[in-house]
């Protein structure tokens, strides 16, 4: 069932490409029925997996027999995770991206490669089939942000493209050498991470396979194709890239560069960590200092991301399963953010400029997107009852085991995460009063919230709420997955 | 010299034979049968007259496949080598039916006469395993290309291309013979068994190394890596274009194979070693300086390329490097690592000229600029100009991602533990990164650049179109599936071995 998640979107991917030119309204129709089905198997599947099943294949063929490549598809909690993710932003994007009036059939087919390429690194146990995915997921941003996208929008793809590129480059070349330090038999996840990598070897393999997943993750200093790739995005890429892509990179650290190396990351960890607490604080100060609307939200997912990195970077149960839990929730509260930034107010208002969104009363013309904002912001800021609460503080708790010090400059960056939060709420839908006084009076006239807008919107804050109020959602899913034999490796290493 | 048994060289070289009939076939009708007919007829006549032959070329090989040798390695035949051959004989199909609509010359059955002629040499290189036949092959295919290449005679860029080939050439090929005479004085065999023989238990001396690197001159430049590359750029931007498609494709097939056979047929035991802080004299480390330079070279001037034809030229050199890589893997996992490489590589490189050659007859010239608007003008073309330069890039799943990926895997598994050539791989793949931004350059105008005004579809011969849809399917296929073609590759005898 969960394998369809990914064929669906290729081929949906490939009607979307032989549709008809002229036919807007078929497009979009085919896109959310694609992005639906993949949500459909992905909860499908959800529903059929015990959380004790550790690891489950669900494929498992040769592929490339001469070099013991498999096509091994397999799912655990962490996966399930991140596919029920990728499903629900998928649905979310198509609403959010109604309004593509611009060849909407190529678009979408950009769109669904994409999606599938997402689905397909969280589904792969091979890691040949997991970096081939991998790369599929690279080249649609491109297209997507350079033909569809807005300010700057070439040099932000092609930014984002060559970093992408250049990361996996590491990435490829650290899979090529575990696979032949380890005999030049298997690329499967399982049967590399049962392999014991000598401490030399790791010390110089985990840099190289977790820098270049981290970097898609936006890790400080490498997080700088982010905001401008974001900012350039049109405004379901922006949530796709937000959303899952910079997961793809979190889930790479996690599932290869920990899984593989457990002594390289022990050796590292300090390092490496201290990057993630900088990328926390970093992000949150410059989204501080912001005046373009979205470019307080790509920083802000720079910072979101550093928990996830400090999680990870924990040595700690509790911090894994933050992380975990908290790229979930910052792949739908990114999502959502963007969304209310990029669709709702961007393509009515035509400005982004905080301080030009000030004299509008933005409050008055688009109540909804007020609303939706504020929740989320919320959400963002780390408020109980949503998600980002119980991430934040599962990788807060883990970095204090580890590392205490982190911990209280990434709880510094929570509160400049406030801050900015507040500022850019404030700024835009709720001005103080000489900011009303400075300006027109007349209230603008903007087109109202579509009911796509309406649903998209509710949909992801549903997620947030519900994993918010019921944590174990997800929690079931992923710690028992940590504790699985896969991870065996992991845990002894660092000594949990 | 051994004794000799003509009915043993007929056997094994029936699909060269085929060619040079149909060659005689093609100047025969072009006198008689087709005369007076209009120049659009005589090339669609000729170029069917081609690729038949060359199909029946190939079915030839499929359906009577044979294996030995004659004439002391003369020609060689086994399954590796029948794959190569069939491979350049497609290539040349291809070439041929990508000139359905020739209009830069009139002398029509001496062009296509001269394509079958430079393949009937790339197939006795692709199977040749003795000095002299390597020479002669070598210099077949060179003297029809470069006649190939000047056959636009009213353009001076093609004169200008045809002469700076020649030129190099010359001088690469009298490297090589000077190199390959050291070669048999020290040996004292020229058939390439002899030579591994001959070298058993020698040191890789100071003659040994001059030797090798002169031999390697004359490849090197055929292969067009750095530094013998100097020619490439302007033969691949003055050529018509069908020429050009069959140096970078076809002729580099050949080039390579019988690169591979040499070094590792003939100085296997003389490798040396070029891992690195493990530096040890052989062609090895020669090897590593070429590869390196290629693929830093090629990746790097490619970037401020505005020219798709000199682009390319530059994106084969990088190509050049990483296939090296290969060969330096020195086992036979490389050999089959290089071939599935180089083939993969010709044809989407041969799609590729194929696509330019259709923007070239509308707007005129190469230019970045006239791709712009592509996917408005004929999204079939943008898409498979996309399959091909992604492939280029080395995206999966198509077969350039497989192909790189089989020969850095290739390369670090030699001297297995400690990955000496992990350091070449690594820059092969970080310029691999940096190679995707001129692909993207050229499908930035394709997707998202819009079209110049009042633009009009494209139209495309149904025979070049049929061509190039073959090739983007081809290369999508090898990629999802590469054990299509590593079967025959990697199963059976040894691929150096007759």
């Amino acid at each position: 069932m969960l394998t369809w998640t990914i064929y669906i979107s290729f081929l949906g991917m490939t009607v979307l490409m032989c549709l008809p030119k002229g036919r807007p309204q078929i497009a979009r129709l085919t896109a959310l029925a694609t992005a639906a089905l993949g949500l459909v198997f992905g909860l499908a599947g959800a529903s059929g997996f015990a959380a004790g099943d550790g690891v489950k294949t669900l494929v498992n063929a040769p592929w490339v027999p001469a070099l013991g490549i498999n096509y091994h598809l397999a799912v655990d909690g962490i996966s399930l995770t991140m596919i029920v993710l990728t499903g629900v932003a998928a649905v979310a994007g198509v609403l959010f991206s109604w309004n593509v009036e611009q060849r909407p059939k190529d678009f979408f087919a950009f769109y669904f490669a994409l999606i599938g390429g997402c689905y397909g690194v969280f589904l792969s146990f091979d890691l040949f089939l997991l970096f081939v995915f991998y790369e599929i997921a690279i080249v649609p941003k491109y297209f997507l942000i350079a033909a569809w996208g807005s300010t700057n929008r070439e040099y932000g793809a092609m930014k984002l493209a060559l970093y992408s590129f250049a990361s996996s480059a590491l990435v490829l070349l650290g899979i090529i050498a575990a696979h032949v330090i380890s005999g030049a038999e298997s690329f499967s996840l399982v049967d590399l991470a049962g392999h014991p990598f000598s401490e030399g070897q790791q010390a110089w393999l985990f840099p190289l396979v977790f820098v270049g997943f981290a970097v898609l993750a936006g890790m400080w200093p490498f997080h700088t194709w982010a905001p401008t790739g974001h900012v350039a995005a049109p405004t379901a890429a922006s949530m796709l890239l937000a959303g899952i892509v910079m997961k793809l990179g979190a889930y790479g650290c996690l599932r290869v560069a920990m899984t593989l190396f457990p002594l390289g990351l022990q050796i590292w960890s300090p390092y490496l960590g201290a990057l993630a607490v900088i990328g926390i604080v970093h992000g949150a100060l410059v989204a501080l200092a912001q005046k373009d609307f979205k470019f307080v939200i790509g920083y802000s997912s720079v910072s979101h991301m550093g928990f996830v990195l400090l999680g990870l970077l924990s040595l700690s149960m509790v911090g894994m399963h933050g992380a975990v839990l908290q790229m979930f929730s910052h792949g739908v509260i990114a999502g959502l953010l963007f969304a209310v930034v990029g669709r709702m107010v961007y393509d009515r208002t035509h400005t982004r400029e905080l301080d030009e969104l000030q004299l509008m009363r933005l409050k008055k013309a688009l109540p909804y997107a007020a609303v939706v904002f504020a929740m989320a912001g919320f959400a963002s800021m780390g408020m109980p009852g949503f998600s980002g609460f119980i991430a934040e503080f599962q990788v807060l708790i883990g970095a204090w085991h580890g590392f205490s010090a982190y911990a209280i400059l990434a709880g510094l960056g929570v509160v400049i995460g406030v801050a900015y939060t507040l500022r850019a709420m404030q700024k835009s839908f709720y001005p103080d009063r000489s900011g009303l006084f400075a300006g027109k009076h007349d209230d603008p006239q903007l087109a109202p919230i579509t009911w796509q807008e309406k649903a998209g919107a509710t949909l992801l804050l549903a997620c947030t709420v519900a994993v918010g109020f019921f944590p174990r959602l997800l929690l079931d899913w992923i710690a028992p997955a940590l504790e699985a034999p896969l991870f065996d490796g992991l845990r002894k290493g660092v000594g949990l | 010299m051994t004794d000799f048994s003509y009915s043993e060289v007929f056997r094994l070289a029936v699909p060269e034979s085929m060619l040079v009939v149909g060659a005689l076939l093609v100047l025969l009708n072009d006198l008689t049968v087709i005369r007076g007919r209009t120049s659009a007829q005589r090339s669609a006549f000729h170029a069917t007259l081609t690729s038949a032959t060359c199909l029946a070329g190939m079915a030839w090989l499929q359906i009577m496949p044979q294996a030995g040798a004659v004439a002391d390695g003369m020609i060689v035949m086994n399954p590796t080598i029948a794959l190569v051959k069939q491979a350049i004989l497609l290539l040349t199909a291809f070439t041929a039916l990508i000139s359905w609509r020739v209009e830069f010359t009139r002398h029509l059955g001496e062009y296509f006469a001269l394509l079958l002629l430079a393949t009937v040499g790339m197939l006795f290189l692709a199977s040749a395993r003795h000095l002299l036949m390597l020479f002669v092959a070598l210099e077949l295919t060179s003297l029809a290309l470069y006649i190939l290449v000047a056959f636009h005679k009213e353009s001076r860029a093609s004169a200008e291309a045809a002469l700076k080939y020649f030129l190099f050439g010359g001088m690469a090929a009298a490297f090589t013979l000077f190199g390959l005479s050291l070669v048999y004085g020290l040996a004292g065999s020229l058939s390439f068994s002899g030579i591994a023989e001959g070298v058993v238990g020698r040191e890789p001396d100071m003659l040994f190394q001059v030797a090798l690197v002169m031999a390697l001159v004359g490849l090197g430049f055929k292969v067009a890596v750095a530094p013998f590359h100097l020619w490439a750029p302007d033969v691949y931007q003055g050529a018509p274009t069908p020429a050009a498609a069959l140096i970078a494709s076809g002729s580099k097939v050949a080039g390579f194979f019988v690169l591979v056979s040499l070094l590792l047929g003939g100085f296997g035991t003389l490798a040396g070693d070029a891992g690195w802080g493990r530096f040890m004299p052989g062609w090895q480390p020669v090897l590593a300086i070429f590869a390196a330079l290629s693929m830093v070279i090629g990746n790097l001037v490619a970037l401020n390329q505005t020219r798709v034809k000199r682009l390319l030229a530059y994106s084969a050199i990088a190509h050049g490097g990483y296939a090296l890589v290969g060969v330096m893997a020195n086992s036979a996992e490389g050999v089959s690592a290089v071939v599935y490489y180089a083939v993969t590589y010709a044809l989407a490189t041969l799609g590729a000229f194929a696509v330019v050659q259709v923007v070239e007859g509308d707007a005129g010239d190469d230019r970045l600029e006239s791709f712009a608007g592509l996917r408005e003008r004929s999204p079939v073309l943008a898409l498979c100009l996309m399959v091909f330069m992604l492939s280029a890039a080395g995206i999966p799943p198509l077969a350039g991602f497989f192909g790189k990926f089989y020969v850095f895997t290739a390369a670090v598994k030699t001297g297995s533990a400690d990955l000496g050539l992990i350091w070449l791989v690594a820059i092969g793949v970080l310029m691999s990164a940096v190679s995707f931004y001129y692909y993207l350059q050229v499908l930035k105008r394709a997707f998202v650049a819009s079209a110049p005004d009042g633009f009009s579809p494209l139209r495309v011969q149904p025979a070049v179109l049929a061509v190039i849809l073959l090739i983007a399917l081809g290369v999508v296929w090898f990629g999802c599936q590469p054990s299509v073609l590593l079967g025959p590759l990697s199963d059976g005898s040894p691929p150096l071995s007759p």
